[in-house]
């Protein structure tokens, strides 16, 4: 249902003669309404809230007479990837293809950050640090631990760069390719001002560029760099938001990485400006496509591993995005909300600062009831980092299972045999950015 | 492997026309924690080799013949590294601690991001000189160029001579000493006065750097006006 359909009807308030614009619906008349009163643009967390075409927008071609499937619960489906297998002396052997996005502490709360680490432990994957840098508990928690280095340096140093399992250099991120970050002031703890050598309360401002490289050549020398200083062993990641791809994919081979991200518009956020997240970036399901198609033009598909985020939510999303050629896919939002946020458990407490279950998005605020996105030692202390793990591995088992029954029921014995071939589309617009056929047809727009 | 070492002088040679970089920087990293080796380096033929000496953690000292290219002395901790010559962009990027001495000029972005230690250029440094600076001192006895101490966090940035346009924009607590002309302040970035104190630190900085024949008298002091660190409406025309 629309939404303004939804907020025309409510509560059977619906009275006939009234007609809400489309243009101007309830929603946008109340943010010009905030606009003029606050004088300050929207910043908040999540990702875009707009409908855009995604992985919903496909579908499965399960067996029949052409294919056989596979025994849903005898049959092997194996979900095991190998990240970083180009230049790094030590790769990352992963038992799953979902891995946890990079997310700040600071952003997160320190037992959040735990959870993630335990979650991800449990069942054999990786989690990432984020802007602010590594703190113990996420590294003691986390058999694999991602370490990036992004253009603040906030954090930074070369311990920690050793005392990672990877790097990813983080050029941007699909909420806001092209922006830089803002912890906002109320977030600063102790704790956190003095991870970032910055004083306690003052908005922290995240570069949008690298402070010492500015292009692709420049990259290429950078990642030299960190491979001298951690003597080749690590594996280098790049990480784009999702934009021009084809091209930042190839920059990035060339420039030298491991494996890219590639970041798609629906990715989260803990603190951007609404109109930033909504409006810049091409959504996951092309984005996709076109790494893909950049991997293959240079013969390094399988070679540069592909790990996709950005609105990973079931396991029928991870197995799209490995059919279309992922290796990996990242989670972020949907591992917050697995820990507890947005839960109906503190709808009332949602509901005293505005918002309710299932809409909260001022991650930016540090208000969280969950105790997630937050650094108010009293709202943390709600957090249980060992029941909040236990869920994000409850979490990534499900989506594990449901990626493996998909690939099942298409006969493959392992979830990157999943292929294009087995997908179709719903819409002529998924068609054309999935490079996969209409579905009842084989017309595949623009190919 | 082209290493020599000198019985007479105890410094482990190494020259990078017939050694590979891989192999200077590893045993250099082998030197960490205290492991025992050479405490005293002399690295030849660098032509102007990129990440040359990045990554140390020992207090040792390295002397580079040479030019070097892009990251010299990347990350360095405890040691001392002295380049002959001049310096590629990203010198002593994100330094931790110990000294880089450059006795020729750097390029760009200088002692970016470092959270320690002291980087000293006898010669001029390009633009973005200490950008975004976590607690580095930089003493550069010659100019530097545009958006240097761009957000600037802490430690301190002396400029013997004189800097582009831009200078502390979006500043936060790092203090910036110049004793030439001035193009043009960032946003947030204005003069302060010289008091006793950090005249006092000026000259602390200007002798641990070898320049204690500058008057720290001379030099004007520019930081923060604070007035960017927390977002307010009123100054959006600032950004």
């Amino acid at each position: 249902m629309l939404e303004t359909e939804r907020m025309r009807s409510h509560d059977g308030a619906w009275q006939p003669g009234l007609r809400e614009s489309y243009l101007f619906d309830r929603n946008v008349i109340a943010e010009i309404q905030r606009a003029s009163r606050e004088g300050i643009y929207d910043i908040r967390g999540f990702g875009a809230k707009r409908r855009v075409p995604h992985f919903d927008d496909l579908l499965f071609l399960g067996a029949s007479v052409s294919r056989y499937p596979l025994e849903g619960y005898r049959e092997r489906c194996g979900t095991d990837v190998v990240l970083g297998t180009r230049f790094a002396k030590k790769p990352l052997e992963l038992k799953i293809p979902v891995t946890i996005a990079g997310m700040s502490f600071g952003a997160l709360s320190a037992p959040a950050k735990e959870a993630l680490g335990r979650g991800a432990s449990e069942v054999g994957t990786s989690t990432t640090t984020g802007d602010g840098g590594m703190t113990e508990e996420e590294r003691r928690h986390s058999t694999t631990l991602v370490y990036q280095v992004l253009p603040s340096r906030y954090g930074m140093n070369p311990d920690d760069l050793r005392r990672g399992d990877a790097i990813e250099v983080v050029v941007g991120q699909g909420a806001k390719p092209g922006g830089g970050g803002m912890l906002l002031g109320h977030k600063i703890s102790d704790r956190v001002a003095a991870m970032r050598n910055l004083p306690k309360g003052i908005d922290q401002r995240s570069a949008c560029r690298h402070p010492d490289w500015t292009g692709p050549d420049d990259l290429e020398i950078k990642i030299h760099e960190l491979r001298e200083i951690t003597d080749w062993e690590k594996p280098i990641f790049v990480k784009v938001g999702a934009t021009r791809t084809y091209y930042d994919v190839q920059l990035a081979v060339k420039a030298g990485a491991d494996a890219i991200v590639v970041d798609g518009m629906q990715g989260g956020t803990a603190a951007t400006q609404d109109v930033f997240i909504e409006h810049v970036g091409i959504p996951t399901l092309p984005a996709t496509r076109l790494a893909v198609d950049a991997l293959e033009e240079l013969g390094m598909h399988r070679q540069v591993q592909l790990i996709i985020s950005g609105g990973i939510r079931t396991g029928a999303d991870v197995a799209k995005a490995l059919a279309l050629g992922a290796d990996a896919v990242s989670i972020g939002t949907a591992a917050l909300i697995a820990m507890g946020d947005n839960s109906p458990e503190y709808d009332e407490q949602y509901r005293k600062i505005g918002s309710s279950a299932g809409f909260y998005d001022d991650w930016q605020a540090g208000r969280d009831p969950a105790g997630i996105s937050t650094q108010d030692d009293e709202l943390a202390a709600r957090f249980d980092p060992v029941l909040g793990g236990r869920k994000i591995a409850n979490y990534l088992r499900v989506l594990t299972l449901e990626a493996q029954t998909l690939a099942r029921a298409c006969g493959k014995s392992h979830l990157h045999n999943l292929e294009p071939e087995d997908l179709v589309a719903l819409t002529v617009e998924s068609a054309a950015m999935a490079r996969v056929p209409l579905a009842g047809t084989n017309w595949i727009p623009g190919a | 492997m082209a290493v020599e070492t000198s019985e007479m002088t105890g410094v482990e040679i190494v020259d990078l026309a017939s050694t590979p970089l891989r192999e200077l920087n590893r045993r250099l990293h082998g030197l960490a924690d205290g492991a025992p080796g050479p405490r005293r380096w002399r690295v030849l033929n660098p032509n102007g080799a990129h990440a040359v000496g990045c990554g140390l953690d020992a207090e040792i000292d390295v002397e580079i013949e040479g030019h070097v290219g892009y990251y010299c002395a990347g990350m360095n901790k405890l040691a001392t590294v002295r380049v002959h010559g001049n310096a590629g962009p990203g010198l002593a990027e994100n330094l931790m601690s110990g000294t880089v001495i450059v006795e020729g000029s750097a390029s760009q972005s200088a002692g970016a991001t470092g959270r320690g230690g002291l980087l000293v250029v006898h010669g001029d440094a390009s633009a973005r000189c200490g950008i975004s600076m976590k607690g580095i001192d930089i003493v550069v006895r010659g100019s530097v160029g545009h958006l240097s101490a761009f957000m600037a966090q802490t430690g301190c940035l002396v400029v013997g001579g004189d800097v582009g346009e831009a200078l502390g924009d979006s500043i936060y607590e790092a203090r910036l000493y110049v004793r030439g002309e001035v193009a043009g302040l960032g946003a947030d970035c204005v003069e302060k006065g010289l008091e006793d104190e950090h005249v006092a630190e000026l000259a602390r900085l200007l002798e641990r750097a070898g320049f204690d024949d500058l008057d720290p008298r001379d030099f004007r002091r520019y930081g923060s006006a604070r007035q960017l660190y927390n977002f307010k409406i009123d100054n959006a025309g600032a950004y």
